[in-house]
């Protein structure tokens, strides 16, 4: 009995001892990937750094060029984006949160929010596609911004209703108490008191779209050439990557990955900035 | 005098009440007005894809989704390679995600000292928020090359040689394929899996863990027994997220999958095609009408299949937020 009973105790043991070692193993895989694309991004993205990087247009194969217009593209559409997709999805999660916190109706559409949230980009950008692109009969960097807009939208609303239900309900009734109408109550109590989630959330949407390629493949298309002009194909740095990299030119290559290394770069530091701004103010 | 004086305040502030209640009504239908966008959204998309699709729905008919035939210069269109090649990286994907991520929410939550929870958490959250073009191109230019030399050769050796799981291991090792697409999204998932069941393991009532611990169970017990039956929804639903994520994704895929359009074999080390590659690649290039119709349909079931399984994973997650009293 008793040599059962050890026994068991040693197998529990063992159990306990794998596990855990495993679970060490599992974070250690995680990581290590992480390291190594970090690493990869940075070794290889700093030597293809230069000052014709951000100053000349990209290049024909076989000859020297930047990401200057990929650069402008990619800045040009994402804040266009943000712009638009910002106060829509701010006025929808003030919706979501002040006046269908219960009823079908906000079930419904903070449901469809979440599907929208999570549904594959490629998609938003076969939908512009259909809706927008084949009406004007070409690619433009209009399209890109509309298909890029409707990515913003989702995460902002998730990001605006959660921390607008962050905000205790004795601070509404405050404000009620002193007479408020309920829209200054929201915009001038509940939504400043969250605004630091809600700017969380800004941040972590634009580092989403910064990366993005899909989406602007059939819309904004590509332009080797210097353009602002939103009704014609614009270049951002995702598709030029996306093109560079496939290609069997080492040059190509080479800025490929300084434009990889300047999104990481990018969204690294947007994800850092969204979590110290959220850090300082409400947690 | 007296009727006068308390007359004049109710009269001020019925008006004033009169003018908020107004400037509130319009408040809350404009914000309503833009939340109902999102819903039209969904729905337009719902729309614009059936409407472009029509040609081929029309023309192809539902033999669409079991034809392996895809030949643009004959404008011949079937959707079984792309599909398959979808599911099965995706569930390549799943099988190396899940007990990973499984193993980093165990450590993050059970065994890592409280020092180091928060930077290992951003670390994972930073692996999320790499772009999907970046894992792409690192996994063409780095990963392969080295899977191809050192991995796949010694998969084949070992693996391989088991009777009818070996078939899948079986082929000349090139590299880029539905198992390297596989690896790499597997990668890309396993942090969103891990933060979910993260978030959910946390919603256990620390009572119940130290219940168990009080009467002797070890932490894996703790967690096996315990932690898991009570997330068991909410877990299912983070791998359905991680599923949703994985069947979309599109740029990384494109870029290993290999984009053949025709069935050689079940080897995971033969190249293929997914849904959303085939769009990647061919829709700009697309210069029949029923060419693009066809690929705009592979992007409707594309939507189907995401739109059932993020429904699924988000029906879930509520059900577990609804019996466990708090939000996830």
């Amino acid at each position: 009995m008793k040599s059962r009973f050890s026994w068991l105790a040693w197998r529990r043991r063992m159990v306990n001892y794998t596990t855990t070692a495993l679970s060490l193993l599992a974070m250690a895989f995680g990581l290590f990937w992480l390291l190594w694309i970090l690493w990869t991004t940075l070794s290889l993205g700093v030597s293809g750094l230069s000052l014709g990087l951000f100053t000349q247009m990209t290049p024909p194969p076989g000859t020297e060029g930047g990401l200057a217009n990929a650069i402008v593209g990619s800045l040009l559409m994402v804040g266009l984006a943000t712009l638009i997709g910002t106060p829509i999805g701010i006025f929808s999660g003030i919706y979501l949160a002040e006046f269908a916190q219960h009823g079908w109706l906000g079930e419904v559409i903070r449901f469809m929010n979440d599907v929208l949230l999570s549904a594959p980009s490629i998609i938003i950008g076969l939908f512009v596609y259909t809706v927008y692109v084949t009406y004007r009969g070409h690619f433009s960097g209009a399209a890109g911004v509309f298909a890029l807009a409707l990515i913003v939208i989702p995460v902002v609303v998730r990001t605006t209703e959660n921390m607008l239900r962050l905000v205790p309900s004795s601070l509404r009734e405050a404000a009620f108490a002193l007479g408020a109408p309920r829209w200054h109550m929201i915009l001038y109590v509940t939504l400043r008191a969250s605004l630091a989630g809600v700017m969380t959330g800004l941040l972590l949407a634009v580092a989403r779209i910064a990366g993005e390629t899909a989406p602007l493949l059939f819309t904004a298309l590509s332009n080797l050439h210097w353009s602002t002009n939103l009704d014609q194909p614009m270049a951002s740095l995702p598709t030029v990557i996306f093109k560079f990299a496939m290609a069997p030119f080492d040059d190509w290559n080479r800025l490929a990955w300084a434009g990889v290394f300047l999104i990481v770069i990018a969204v690294l530091a947007l994800n850092i900035a969204a979590r110290t701004f959220f850090g300082r103010k409400t947690v | 005098m007296s009727s006068n004086s308390s007359s004049l305040p109710s009269e001020q502030s019925t008006r004033a009440r009169r003018r908020s209640t107004w400037s509130d009504v319009l408040f809350h239908r404009m914000t309503q007005g833009f939340a109902l966008l999102t819903l039209l959204l969904l729905s337009g998309i719902i729309i614009s894809l059936l409407w472009g699709a029509l040609p081929a729905i029309k023309h192809f008919g539902l033999s669409f989704l079991w034809q392996a035939e895809w030949n643009p210069p004959m404008n011949r269109f079937g959707a079984l390679i792309p599909v398959y090649g979808t599911l099965v990286t995706s569930a390549v994907a799943l099988i190396i995600a899940v007990p990973v991520s499984f193993g980093i929410a165990f450590f993050l939550t059970e065994l890592a000292p409280g020092w180091l929870r928060k930077p290992l958490g951003i670390a994972v959250e930073l692996l999320a928020g790499i772009p999907s073009i970046v894992y792409g191109m690192w996994g063409l230019l780095v990963f392969v090359p080295i899977f191809a030399k050192y991995i796949q050769p010694w998969l084949s050796q070992t693996i391989g040689k088991v009777p009818v799981i070996g078939e899948l291991f079986s082929e000349p090792p090139i590299g880029v394929g539905i198992l390297s697409a596989g690896i790499v999204l597997a990668i890309m998932i396993i942090p969103f899996i891990a933060s979910v069941m993260r978030d959910v393991f946390e919603i256990t009532p620390a009572i119940l863990k130290e219940s168990s611990y009080a009467l002797g169970s070890t932490r894996w017990e703790v967690i096996w027994n315990v932690v898991l039956p009570y997330t068991r929804v909410g877990v299912v639903g983070g791998i359905m997220l991680g599923l949703g994520r994985a069947l979309g994704e599109t740029m990384a895929v494109t870029f290993l999958i290999g984009n053949i359009n025709s069935f050689q074999g079940f080897s995971l080390f033969l190249p293929g095609n997914s849904i959303a590659s085939a769009l990647a690649n061919e829709f700009t290039e697309a210069l029949d009408e029923i060419h693009t119709s066809a690929l705009i349909e592979l992007g409707l079931i594309l939507f189907l299949i995401t739109f059932i399984v993020l429904s699924l994973s988000k029906l879930l997650l509520l059900r577990l937020a609804k019996s466990g009293g708090t939000q996830t």
